[in-house]
This record gives C-alpha cells, sequence and structure tokens, in this order.
C-alpha cells in the first residue's frame, strides 16, 4: 500500500487468489477497504473485479490468502456471513419486489410484527428514517416498481444502510442512470463517506472515478497492476487497465478493396421516446462504431433497424431494397444478421445444442417442402464451428454449457450461415474472454474484407475506438456527432456523448436496455 | 433432439459400453420405469400378460395418448392446453351430428369432426399469439366454452355416430383399430417435430421465444399451428372415443386434460418447454395405462387408483428433475 490513506481497513482482502478449473482468474491481489473512503476497482471486462466483489460479499471463497475485517481473519462463507459483519452489496440487478411497497422492500425479511400481526406504523417509521438517512423523498407505501430505476437503486443503499452496513459495495451503479440522477446518487455517496461508511466503486465511466473515487485497485486479467490515487490523470489509469499493447487488443485492418456500395441506408429513423430521427449510411467494407450512454437508445435503434421492433417514422434500405418494419424474417432475406446484446436471454435457446443454435436462421430458407434439411444444415454447422472456432465437446452440446465467449461466437455462426452482409452487433465483446474477443475482431476484419458492413454498439469505449472505421456518437435517443476513426478520442466521444445536458434536468427514465 | 449414439471416443470398450447404456438409462427413465411396471405385474398376476389383456391396455391408452401427441407440441412450445378434452367432445359431438341430424355422408362427418377439433385449435392459438393471452387462460376459457357448445349441440343427449367413425372403435384383422390410429398419430407426430421447419421451431419458440424471433422464426405463426394440431389430434382422439361407444357423448372425455399433461411430462418433457418426445409421451400414455390395468387386475378400488397415480406422477417428474440435476454437471 502507497497510497496516502487514513483509518484502519474495515476490510481487508490480503494476496487473495481464486481458481476454476485451470483458469487462474484472481492471482495473489490485496485490496483494502476504509471507513469514509472509496476504493474504486478499475478494469476491463473480465479482469476479475466481479471475482473480487463476490469474495468480499461471501459468494465465492478465495483459494488462497485471507481476508480480514476489522484486522481479524474472518471466513465469509455466504452472504449472510458478510452481512453480519456490515458488509452489503448493491448489484447491477437490484433485489427489490416491484409490486411490494418501499417500507415492505426496506425491511423484507425483519417486518416489524405485533402479536403476530403486521407492525404498519412501525414498518412505516422505520423504513421512513432510513430513507431520510439518504435524503431520499418517495413515499414509503408507493410500490417499488414505479419508481426509476435511480431510485430503486437509493432504495436498495438505504435497506442496506438500516441493516447496519458499514461498506457498501456499489456494483456498476452507474450504469443505467441519467447524469442527473448519477449527481444525486454521489450526493449520497459524498454524504456516507462523511459519515465513515467505507465503500467499493466499480464503473466503466473514468470521469467518475475522478469525482469520486479516493484510491484505484486497477486490475488486469486476474492480478493488481496498480494502486494509485484517483486524481491519476485517465489516459494514465488507461495504460495501466489495458497493459501496452493496446494496439493488439483491436486489431482493426481495412482491407476491402471493392466496389463501396451503400449496404445499409436508414432515413429519418424514429421511435417516439427512444429513437429521434436518426440517418447514417454503411458501406462496403466498413465498420460503423455506435457509442453513447447507456439509454441513449442505441441498442433500441439497432433492434429497429434489424425488425425487431417497430418505429414511427423513417425507412431502412438493404442494398437497394426498402424493408418493412418490425419484421425480422424480411431483414434477414436482404442479409442483415443481429447480434443481440443479451446473448442468454435473446440470442440463444440456451437448452438447445450448438447445431440447432447455428441453424435457426436458415431453418426455413434450406429447408424442401417444410422438411429440414438435417445433414445438409448439420454439415454446414459444423463446417462454420470449425471456422469460427467454437471451443465444444462436439456440435450436440447444449450451448448453456459453453463458455461466454463461444456462446457469442454460435450467435455469429448463424449469420455467417446465412451468408449475412450486414452485421448489427449489439455489445458483441460484452462477458468475453480477452482471447475470444480477439477472435471476434478478426472475425469482423474477415465480414468486412469480404465486403460486407458492420455497425457495432458498444460500451466500451477502447473497442469502439479500436474497432471502428467511424464512430457514431447517440445522446438522449438522437444523433449527437459522427467522428473519423482517426480523429476519434475518448474524450471527444464523451463530449458528445453527455451533450444533451437539457433532458438531464428531468429525473426520468427511460428504454429497456439496462 | 437427436439422441447421443454417438459418444466421444472412448479408450476401452467396456468403459463405451457403460457411457453409452448409461446415456440410454439417463434419457429413458420413463421406458425403464414401464418395464420394471410390467414386470412387477407379470409376477403379480397371471392374467397381466395375455394378448387379450395388451390389447386391452392398447385400446385404453389410446385416447390418452393421441391426446397427449397433441399435447406434446404444445408442451414443446412452452405452452398448455387445458382444453384438449372438451375439444374432443365438441369434435365428436360435431361429426356425429354432421352425420344424425343433418344427414350429411359417412365421410364428411370425419372431416367435420377434424375440421372443428383444427379450427377450434386455431382459435385458442391466436388468441395466445396475437391476442398475447397466456395459454393456459386462453384454453381454460375454451374448456368452457367447447363443453359448453358440446351440450348446446346435443341438448345434453348423447348422439349416434357414423359408421366410419364407429370403425375407429373396431378391429380389422384382429387388430383393434385404436392401436393403429395410436401408432399412425404417434408416427406423424414424431416426424412432424424432428422433420418439419415447423416442428423444430416448436423447440426453438419453447426454448427462448425471444432468441427464435430473432433469428427469423416466425413465433406467432408457429403458436397458431401447435394449438391447431392438438385440435386437430383431440379431435381425433374424440373421434377414437365416440367411435367405441357408438355414439358422441356430451360429457366425453371430461378431465382428459390432465391426463395428457401427466403423460407429456412423465414422458419426460418440460413444462417450462423447448424439451420433450413423441416417444417419451407414448410412454407416459402407456404407463398410465398399466397402472389403470394392473390395479383392476389386482382389484384395487379405483379411489386408490386416483392416488396410486397422482403418487407415480410426482416420483416420475421427481426422479427427472434429480437426474437433470446430476447431468448437468
Amino acid at each position: 500500500m502507497t497510497a496516502p490513506s487514513s483509518g484502519a481497513p474495515l476490510l481487508t482482502l490480503e494476496n487473495v487468489s481464486k481458481s476454476f478449473g485451470p483458469v487462474r482468474v484472481i492471482d495473489d491481489v490485496t485490496v483494502h477497504v476504509r471507513p469514509g473512503h472509496v476504493q474504486v476497482l478499475l478494469g476491463e471486462n473480465g479482469a476479475g473485479k466481479s471475482t473480487l466483489i463476490k469474495m468480499m460479499s461471501g459468494i465465492y471463497q478465495p483459494d488462497g490468502g485471507r481476508i480480514l475485517v476489522d484486522r481479524k481473519p474472518v471466513v465469509l462463507d455466504g452472504v449472510r456471513a458478510a452481512e453480519s459483519h456490515g458488509i452489503a452489496t448493491i448489484h447491477q440487478e437490484l433485489n427489490l419486489v416491484p409490486t411490494m411497497s418501499v417500507a415492505e422492500n426496506v425491511l423484507m425479511g425483519r417486518l416489524p410484527s405485533r402479536g403476530g400481526l403486521l407492525d404498519k406504523r412501525a414498518m412505516r417509521a422505520t423504513a421512513r428514517r432510513a430513507l431520510d438517512r439518504i435524503g431520499l423523498d418517495v413515499d414509503v407505501d408507493q410500490p417499488v416498481g414505479e419508481l426509476g430505476v435511480a431510485r430503486q437503486q437509493l432504495v436498495e443503499i438505504a435497506k442496506a444502510l438500516s441493516l447496519d452496513a458499514r461498506m457498501l459495495i456499489l456494483d456498476e451503479p452507474t450504469a443505467a442512470l441519467t447524469h442527473g440522477e448519477i449527481d444525486a446518487l454521489f450526493a449520497v455517496v459524498q454524504d456516507l463517506r462523511a459519515d465513515g461508511v467505507g465503500m467499493v466503486f466499480i464503473s466503466h465511466h473514468l470521469e467518475e472515478i475522478t469525482r469520486i473515487g479516493d484510491d484505484v485497485s486497477v486490475l488486469r486479467d486476474g492480478s493488481l497492476v496498480a494502486e494509485v490515487p484517483a486524481s491519476t490523470a485517465e489516459d494514465e489509469l488507461v495504460r495501466h487497465m489495458v497493459g501496452r499493447d493496446i494496439a493488439d487488443h483491436h486489431p482493426r485492418r481495412r482491407e476491402y478493396t471493392g466496389p463501396d456500395d451503400v449496404l445499409l441506408d436508414v432515413q429519418h429513423l424514429t421511435r417516439h421516446g427512444v429513437v429521434d430521427d436518426i440517418s447514417f449510411q454503411v458501406r462496403a467494407g466498413e465498420v460503423v462504431g455506435i457509442a453513447g450512454l447507456v439509454g441513449a437508445g442505441r441498442t433500441e435503434l439497432l433492434r429497429a433497424v434489424a425488425g425487431a421492433d417497430p418505429y414511427d417514422a423513417g425507412t431502412v434500405t438493404v442494398r437497394g431494397g426498402t424493408l418493412p418494419a418490425k419484421n425480422v424474417g424480411r431483414a434477414i432475406a436482404a442479409g442483415v444478421g443481429h447480434v443481440p446484446e443479451d446473448r442468454k436471454n435473446q440470442g440463444l435457446v440456451l437448452g438447445a445444442s450448438v447445431n440447432e443454435n447455428i441453424g435457426y436462421a436458415t431453418l426455413r430458407s434450406t429447408a424442401r417442402t417444410g422438411l429440414v434439411d438435417r445433414s445438409g444444415q448439420r454439415r454446414r454447422a459444423q463446417d462454420v464451428a470449425d471456422r469460427l472456432r467454437i471451443r465444444m465437446r462436439d456440435i450436440d452440446q447444449t450451448a448453456r454449457d459453453l463458455s461466454g465467449g463461444n456462446q457469442q461466437k454460435i450467435v455469429f455462426a448463424r449469420w455467417v450461415l446465412a451468408g449475412s452482409q450486414v452485421l448489427l452487433l449489439d455489445e458483441p465483446t460484452r462477458g468475453v474472454d480477452v482471447g475470444a474477443r480477439v477472435e471476434i475482431y478478426e472475425f469482423i476484419n474477415a465480414i468486412t474484407a469480404d465486403g460486407g458492413a458492420v455497425v457495432m454498439v458498444s460500451s466500451d469505449l477502447p473497442e469502439v475506438l479500436g474497432m471502428s472505421d467511424r464512430i457514431l456518437v447517440m445522446s438522449g435517443g438522437h444523433l449527437a456527432g459522427e467522428l473519423a476513426a482517426e480523429d476519434a478520442t475518448q474524450d471527444r466521444v464523451m463530449a458528445l456523448a453527455v451533450r444533451d445536458v437539457d433532458r438531464d434536468a428531468e429525473d426520468h427514465t427511460e428504454g429497456t436496455s439496462s | 433432439m437427436t439422441t447421443p449414439t454417438t459418444t466421444t471416443t472412448s479408450p476401452t470398450a467396456p468403459s463405451r459400453l457403460r457411457t453409452t447404456a448409461g446415456a440410454f438409462l439417463a434419457n429413458n427413465g420413463a421406458l425403464v420405469g414401464l418395464v420394471a411396471l410390467c414386470l412387477a405385474l407379470f409376477i403379480a398376476t397371471p392374467n397381466f400378460l395375455t394378448g387379450p389383456n395388451l390389447l386391452n391396455i392398447g385400446i385404453q391408452a389410446s385416447t390418452i395418448a393421441v391426446l397427449a401427441f397433441g399435447m406434446t407440441f404444445v408442451i414443446v412450445a412452452g405452452g398448455i392446453d387445458l382444453s384438449v378434452g372438451s375439444v374432443a367432445a365438441l369434435s365428436a359431438m360435431a361429426s356425429a351430428w354432421v352425420y344424425s341430424s343433418a344427414g350429411m355422408p359417412g365421410w364428411m362427418s370425419l372431416v367435420a369432426g377434424l375440421a372443428t377439433g383444427a379450427a377450434l385449435g386455431s382459435i385458442s392459438g391466436i388468441a395466445i399469439a396475437f391476442g398475447r393471452l397466456p395459454s393456459f387462460i386462453a384454453t381454460l376459457a375454451m374448456l368452457s366454452v367447447a363443453r359448453g357448445l358440446t351440450l348446446v349441440v346435443s341438448d345434453g343427449r348423447p348422439i349416434a355416430t357414423s359408421p366410419e367413425v364407429s370403425f375407429l372403435g373396431g378391429t380389422v384383422v384382429g387388430i383393434p383399430v385404436p392401436i393403429l390410429v395410436l401408432a399412425a398419430a404417434g408416427l406423424v407426430a414424431a416426424f412432424i417435430l424432428n422433420r418439419t421447419v415447423v416442428g423444430r421451431s416448436m423447440y426453438a419458440v419453447g426454448g427462448n421465444a425471444e432468441a427464435a424471433r430473432l433469428s427469423g422464426i416466425p413465433v406467432r405463426r408457429v403458436l397458431v399451428t401447435v394449438f391447431a394440431l392438438a385440435g386437430l389430434y383431440a379431435a381425433l382422439a374424440g373421434m377414437l372415443l365416440a367411435g367405441r361407444l357408438n355414439s358422441a357423448q356430451p360429457q366425453a372425455a371430461a378431465g382428459y386434460e390432465l391426463d395428457a399433461i401427466a403423460a407429456v411430462v412423465i414422458g419426460g418433457a418440460s413444462l417450462a418447454g423447448g424439451v420433450g418426445r413423441v416417444s417419451g409421451t407414448l410412454v407416459g400414455a402407456l404407463i398410465l395405462a398399466v397402472i389403470r390395468n394392473g390395479l383392476n387386475l389386482l382389484n384395487v378400488s379405483s379411489f386408490w387408483q386416483q392416488v396410486v397415480i397422482g403418487l407415480v406422477i410426482a416420483v416420475a417428474v421427481g426422479i427427472d428433475v434429480l437426474r437433470r440435476k446430476n447431468t448437468r454437471h
């Protein structure tokens, strides 16, 4: 520990390690959490942040090293054990019952009773006190589901604090919030810091780290690579996070030399309240990245283009033919392939085999008089799976049993089999390990080298910057600007992404993406 | 799903044999149960393993099995159909009415019966796919509507069936026609589920409807087809039942939907959707028929039979859940 910090640590992970099978996901990492201190964990997806959090909250136990609470070694063998030491976690997926009232949610599992009956007065009063502590002014009788995500998160924080939490783990709490909501959350964090609550904070937004953090533990491939003050320059944080070989992480190559026909032409696409008058073109051999904050309408735009969702106005033209709205089948027939943001819930039938999953989009087009071409589909699926190097026991293995990266490759394989020329990728490498990620990038290169066009929505800025030829930045449902790859920097993209300040005055929630 | 007969290369022959046998047992737990049940009854009573009794079991199983084949489509696609018993009764009644009251030719009575079932199923399917009703609710409504219409059409009295429908309850060269129908209906259902585009789409829709939709599978059309097929199979079952009695009964097949669901679930299908096979459903229906038959032979009262069947359903599905848990890791 070199960073200037005060006070004895509430919690220390001391030289902890963790392996899953042969894979070492955490290797000899030490992290301290001090009272009145915000400890930031920074790292790429798969760097080991979530594994560390799970050790702190009792979900995983370290294989090596030890955990100290108040300088005494403890075993956190479950969420209850962590809670009993005053450690609470605010997960990205909130643990609230949307149909029950705020008060009931705050006191879930310990509702006050009098003579066996629910003591509603005591319940309301206790909940009120908990909410007041963080200055949250909501009706305690209102169902939690009627509150926006931001307020739900604050309810969960109030719940944790009313359980005498001394330490809060905030796992990407700002991911689904608007700027106004983030300000409100950070005000609460500041108050809690003054109260001496220790906090662990995870975020992919570097500017938030300087705003709210005290110290930063930078992780890369399961190891602690740096321990720096939060005031460290963003460039330096990024350098620590991705290592020196940034170029190799995003090996974009433009190898297409044919005619630069417009493959995808989107004009004035509008879906009220979500996507506002968006126009852009993508040419053969091109990768267009779409950047923006969560909730900016990127996923909604992509889904509308893919025919997955309806839209109110505008046209989508693929290779000269205009597509009807909300018709996935026609979009596929025109050569569109859509890799949705949530592969488990939208991309795959997890209980079905790799073979079946690869073949869904071509089930109909390869059939003869309604009968599936079983042997042909199987042969072609095997061929594509080999080409994309999907690591599986055999092609009949259940999709659920494959790793995230290999599952994502199955979705890609489906569109390779369908011969898709226009690929719409939504967070294509989320939750994908580094090796498979580079293979996906190489696949994007191969598709465009053959004259295909790729639209890639990603919240991973280095990925957008590294893999795109042009970058469109969305904000509040509309196109905030366009940057050529050579002009784009994280700062310029972020400046466009947050440009639309007037919308943030109101506390609003929108969209379905998280 | 394809059967894993092509296992990965094993070092020695015996271990390979063991894995193949293990996989077979793991995939056919219900079949093992059926064989064990038959063995036990063979030991317990001399009357069980006789030609006439086995044919009797086949006839008794046929109605439920045909209903359950239709139910297999629905459950594979992630739905449930509570209306098949009522739809069977109304279809049989429509068939008999066309012949006895409207005076149309006998072959028309067959067509009318099947068309009624398919139409009723399509209505449920449209309400589910386009009206966004949960299948439980839509088919619960159809259960009541179809039963009511059966009573309206028949005025609460049985109607005589056409000779063509009565033939379904007869025999051909010594083989009961219901058993032939059962076999044909099962083969067709298996063919649809395994070989056709719409059949494979049912597994995708039941496994993950959103992923299926984003892959270009016309989910709503598949759902309408699924319920239309369930209605068609229900009509066939209804006419099998009417044929045996030479008349369509207003209260025929009441409650049979639950036996059909039980047969599908005992056969290894998951109510969550995406999993299920016709062969499993057949075994499930046979298990139900064998238990009823065996308990009759053993002079167990019909009251106790219900208790036993309930326990069999719980145990069969419980074993299946445990098995899945173990094979997952």
